[in-house]
């Protein structure tokens, strides 16, 4: 439980950075395009806390639900509408009706077996969306969508001032949604679930049907993530479904703290900077080093890296 | 149709081997190790540095690649994968990817991306034709199933008759009842462990040919050692081996019948299995490992 002073600091502290996130592209024009891409990518992350943070979940598969929501939203975009917020919609609801079939493959079994299968999900959508080739453009990518303008009036620009602060906007409001659900009751459930199955489902938790609401809101945001970074980048490649994405935001996620709903978004900032660093000086071998880092939490401890001071 | 069985065959193993230390590491310390497929990568690449650069015979050179991915595989199981035994599966998962990344990136980086060729000796190429063209076997496939064949029977004699065997399946049954028991379970499982990363190595060097060998390696079979494993069990040797038969066949097959859906009838398939079976086919009791 929050005490009442640390709830205004938190929405004070909060506040300040978002509201200092809302400046910056209109500041800084050429970090726009950044500022909208890592808006994105922190969604994402958050996504995950809720499927791994929350309810225990160990993913490899999670880029399986932003690659269906950036699919659905670029294809609709392209073929249907061009109206931005009604294709982030169709991206939510594809991506949420996804994992609600995927939440059947989670509920039981090891995490060997979660992890696998996790894998195989992200895999065989890639497989797919390779050999449909005709809809989603195959290795070329999915490319020709013209986003209109926003709520009919603000067009995107190709600077991306306004893609920035669509992007960001859907992020903190995912921000808000997501903290009033783990702080509810139902999100104190979700935890006894992470810690203990056994005992949750001994106190009356219906564990299953906690896991799977937790799987389906985590692939319904990371569908939202997908659309975002779809609408806003105007281009859909094949390597949203890749190994290396999921990895990538399992890094973000572990960076930032799991289990902790500014974990996933302050750990997506913390990546995408590292890898603008990093990739200025050696732009070819970003794996290496980030592997390097994976094999650092690993080893050291999330704890350690994430939160020095628990040290003392 | 009987080509298809006979490559099926072949391949499915070629996936025992390179699976089956990680069935036997996972069964014993609960250790999801992702990096496994590494160890075969490696074990690959030196039979094409030893056959090419240092021009080494094509059978000295994969029972080198066996010795030195084993001992590469002792040396890191000391001073890396140790402290992670009692970790979360998280933190197994973060430290084992990290490894695979950063193998690719390296090898990508001293070798390069190109695809290498291993040269195979005039003896081992070609293919002969039995009954009338309806089974065409290829040498190669056929040294691989024999090699692979006289290791399955290799490894289950050492796992059944040999005191190291018991051991090591007491080891794997209950640890802690192992070690009070007065077995060294720690040494046991640097054994297995080198043992394994050398059948991988050993895997990786015969497969180079079949399955192809790029800095992308780790990844792109890090699925099919994971289903050998999730689908096989981690209680025996025939679980792994009837498992990867089973995904070698359906790949094969899958591949020539559909080959529209390329790999997609695998995925699935497994999929489907696990929701069925959740602890694999060949587990014992479903202890839920």
């Amino acid at each position: 439980m929050l005490l009442a002073t640390d709830r205004s600091r938190e929405r004070l502290i909060v506040g300040f950075l978002f509201a200092l996130a809302f400046v910056v592209p209109w500041l800084m024009p050429s970090r726009a395009l950044f500022i909208a891409e890592t808006a994105g990518v922190a969604l994402f992350a958050l996504s995950l806390d809720l499927v791994l943070g929350y309810a225990g979940i160990v993913s490899l598969g999670h880029a399986a639900f932003f690659g269906v929501g950036a699919y659905a939203a670029g294809l609709f975009a392209r073929f249907v509408m061009p109206d931005p917020l009604t294709g982030l919609a169709v991206g939510i609801v594809v991506a949420a009706l996804a994992g609600l079939v995927c939440s059947l493959t989670i509920l039981r079994g090891s995490d060997l077996t979660r992890i696998m299968v996790t894998l195989a999900v992200s895999l065989l959508l890639y497989e797919l969306a390779n050999r449909f080739d005709a809809i989603t453009g195959g290795a070329d990518g999915l490319q020709g969508m013209s986003m209109g303008p926003l709520l009919g009036r603000f067009e995107f620009d190709l600077q991306g001032q306004v893609p920035a602060t669509y992007a960001l906007v859907v992020l903190f409001l995912a921000l808000l949604l997501v903290r009033r659900v783990v702080r509810s009751p139902l999100g104190a459930t979700l935890l006894a679930v992470r810690d203990n199955p056994l005992r949750a489902a001994a106190v009356g938790i219906p564990v299953a049907s906690r896991l799977a609401f937790a799987y389906v809101f985590g692939a319904a945001l990371a569908g939202a993530a997908g659309a975002l970074v779809a609408q806003t980048s105007g281009f859909v490649s094949l390597e949203v479904f890749s190994i290396e994405r999921s990895a990538d935001v399992l890094l973000m996620l572990v960076i930032g703290g799991a289990g902790w709903v500014y974990g996933g978004v302050l750990g997506a900032v913390a990546f995408k900077v590292l890898n603008e660093l990093i990739a200025g000086i050696t732009p070819q071998y970003w794996t290496f080093w980030m592997g390097l880092f994976l094999l650092a939490i690993g080893l050291l401890g999330r704890e350690r890296i994430l939160r020095p001071w628990t040290l003392w | 149709m009987p080509t298809l069985v006979f490559d099926g065959i072949a391949y499915g193993m070629l996936l025992f081997i390179l699976a089956v230390g990680l069935s036997v590491t996972l069964g014993l310390m609960n250790f999801i190790n992702l990096a496994h497929g590494a160890f075969a990568m490696l074990g690959g690449y030196l039979t094409v540095a030893f056959t090419q650069r240092l021009g080494v015979p094509f059978v000295p050179a994969i029972l080198l690649a066996f010795l030195a991915t084993g001992l590469v595989g002792a040396v890191l199981e000391r001073l890396l994968y140790r402290p992670m035994y009692q970790r979360s599966h998280l933190d197994q998962v973060l430290f084992s990817i990290g490894l695979v990344f950063m193998s690719v990136a390296a090898t990508d980086w001293l070798v390069g991306s190109q695809q290498q060729n291993v040269h195979l000796p005039a003896w081992l190429q070609g293919r002969s034709e039995f009954g009338g063209g309806s089974l065409g076997m290829g040498h190669y496939r056929l040294f691989i199933i024999v090699v692979c064949a006289l290791l399955v029977l290799g490894l289950q004699a050492i796992l059944s008759k040999t005191r190291f065997g018991a051991r090591l399946r007491a080891s794997v049954d209950d640890a802690r009842v192992a070690a009070g028991l007065g077995i060294d379970v720690n040494r046991v499982f640097s054994l297995t462990f080198a043992v394994g990363s050398g059948l991988a190595g050993l895997g990786g060097a015969l497969g180079a040919e079949v399955l192809g060998l790029d800095p992308g390696f780790p990844l792109k079979f890090l699925v099919y050692f994971l289903i050998v494993v999730a689908v096989g069990g981690t209680s025996s040797v025939t679980g792994p081996l009837l498992a990867a038969l089973l995904l070698g066949l359906a790949d094969v097959g899958g591949k020539y019948f559909i080959p529209k859906l390329g790999a997609f009838i695998v995925y699935a398939l497994i999929i489907a299995l696990l929701l069925w079976r959740p602890n694999g086919l060949f587990s014992r009791g479903g202890s839920g490992r």
